[in-house]
């Protein structure tokens, strides 16, 4: 039988795979990597790409990953996988727009919220109990 | 027969309020489920970037990751996550209660502060208590995605890089179980160091291109993570309090009905007993 390796794909938001696999082939960022059980520790990045994976008892299985970390170790081998493509560029516009609600929510004061309106409903509420509690008394 | 009808209208009311909210608890039980499931599926990743971390922070000294050092706090940031939603008991209210607490002891010190928040709720209350809100995201709805939170949490750490913040935090409620959630505030950078194992090992990883980059990433991911682990507790958080507010609100309705029905029923005996009267009286007068 062949030698086997644990393998965790990981990404923050699921599980993806877990499981012993023969041989794992990944896009490093250095270019292609295959890795066997017993490898020496490494550690790398990922580019976007496939992770080919051969399980035991050698069914092939594959994984598409928007890059991520690999770590590697003689009896394990994690790849912590991103949920989508990511660049610098992607970051920051999320980070400018994260910005710009900010101060659009808070100049808007009260667009989502009618507090005149909701002051009225409550005045009305009140005088119901009012009545209720003044009924249960009688 | 005083009242009759508007007892009676008030019971009907309340007996539609009664369906709603027993509507609601039975939305929030399955939701909360779900929401327990994705608390869990979150965990492997962060737990996995951990012991790299940890690896990796004692294999390169001659590397110190800006995340790493403490400095002299000057100012703070916090990213508060909230719900979107009401109705949910006190959750929201004792988280902002706790985050309102630490600013005054953070202003006693002299320390500004400035957040980012996560949650239409969280917004609002900084609308009313004042602050600096340089982010703002909501409306990421009952499946949190990753994307939702990256760009608040980049505002953050930019602020942290560029020394506009000396520390950041985190705050959310933490799901203990269906009856208890407890808002928690957590340092998030720099990394407290119970996070890094400091493991004995005298070994070192092969690194592609070079630790640096790797490292750099693999922080900023970190971060990302537990932004989002939180996010993801906070909505466990958020169905379980909705579905313990919701039952108690059913409750009451049925209790309030029984008390209603008692009234109507006193003045519906009583309104018969005096028509009797009156008819009895009425007859004798007669004959």
């Amino acid at each position: 039988m062949a030698m086997t390796v644990q393998l965790d794909v990981v990404s923050a938001e699921e599980k993806i795979f877990s499981g012993l696999v023969e041989s794992v082939q990944v896009t490093g960022s250095e270019g292609e990597l295959g890795i066997l059980p017993f490898h020496a520790p490494l550690l790398t990045t990922l580019k976007p790409g496939m992770v080919r994976i051969v399980k035991q008892f050698g069914e092939e299985h594959v994984i598409y990953v928007a890059g991520g970390v690999l770590e590697v170790q003689p009896d394990t081998i994690t790849v912590l996988a991103d949920v989508a493509v990511r660049g610098e560029d992607l970051d920051e516009q999320a980070a400018l727009d994260a910005q710009k609600r900010a101060e659009e929510a808070m100049q808007h004061a009260g667009a989502d919220f009618n507090y005149a309106e909701a002051a009225a409903q409550l005045a009305e509420a009140i005088a119901q109990l009012r009545i209720i509690q003044k009924m249960r008394k009688k | 027969m005083a009242g009759g009808k508007e007892i009676k209208s008030k019971i009907g009311s309340i007996n539609n309020t009664r369906k709603i909210t027993s509507a609601m608890e039975k939305v929030a039980v399955s939701k909360m489920r779900k929401a327990q499931d994705r608390v869990a599926a979150t965990r492997p990743y962060a737990e996995g970037m951990r012991k790299v971390i940890g690896n990796v922070a004692n294999g390169s000294l001659e590397y110190r990751h800006p995340y790493l050092a403490e400095r002299e706090v000057k100012r703070v940031g916090y990213i508060v996550i909230s719900t979107d939603r009401g109705l949910c008991g006190g959750l929201n209210t004792n988280e902002f209660k706790k985050v309102a607490l630490e600013l005054k002891s953070w202003k006693d010190k002299g320390v500004d502060a400035q957040f980012a928040v996560i949650g239409n709720k969280a917004t609002a209350f900084f609308k009313r208590f004042g602050g600096k809100v340089v982010a703002q995201q909501a409306g990421s709805g009952d499946v949190p995605r990753l994307a939702d939170v990256l760009g608040s949490v980049k505002v953050m750490l930019n602020a942290f890089n560029e020394g506009r913040i000396d520390r950041l935090f985190l705050v959310y409620n933490k799901f203990v179980n269906t009856m208890k959630q407890e808002p928690v505030i957590d340092q998030l950078l720099p990394l407290p160091k119970a996070d890094i194992e400091q493991k004995e090992h005298n070994w070192d990883y092969l690194y592609e291109p070079d630790p640096q980059p790797i490292i750099d990433m693999l922080l900023d991911r970190f971060v990302e993570s537990q932004v989002y682990q939180g996010v993801v507790e906070n909505s466990a958080s958020e169905h379980a309090a909705r579905m313990v507010a919701m039952k108690a609100a059913t409750d009451n309705a049925g209790n309030l009905m029984d008390d209603l029905k008692l009234v109507y029923n006193k003045a519906r005996q009583a309104a018969i007993t005096q028509e009797l009267s009156e008819i009895v009286a009425g007859a004798a007068a007669v004959g």
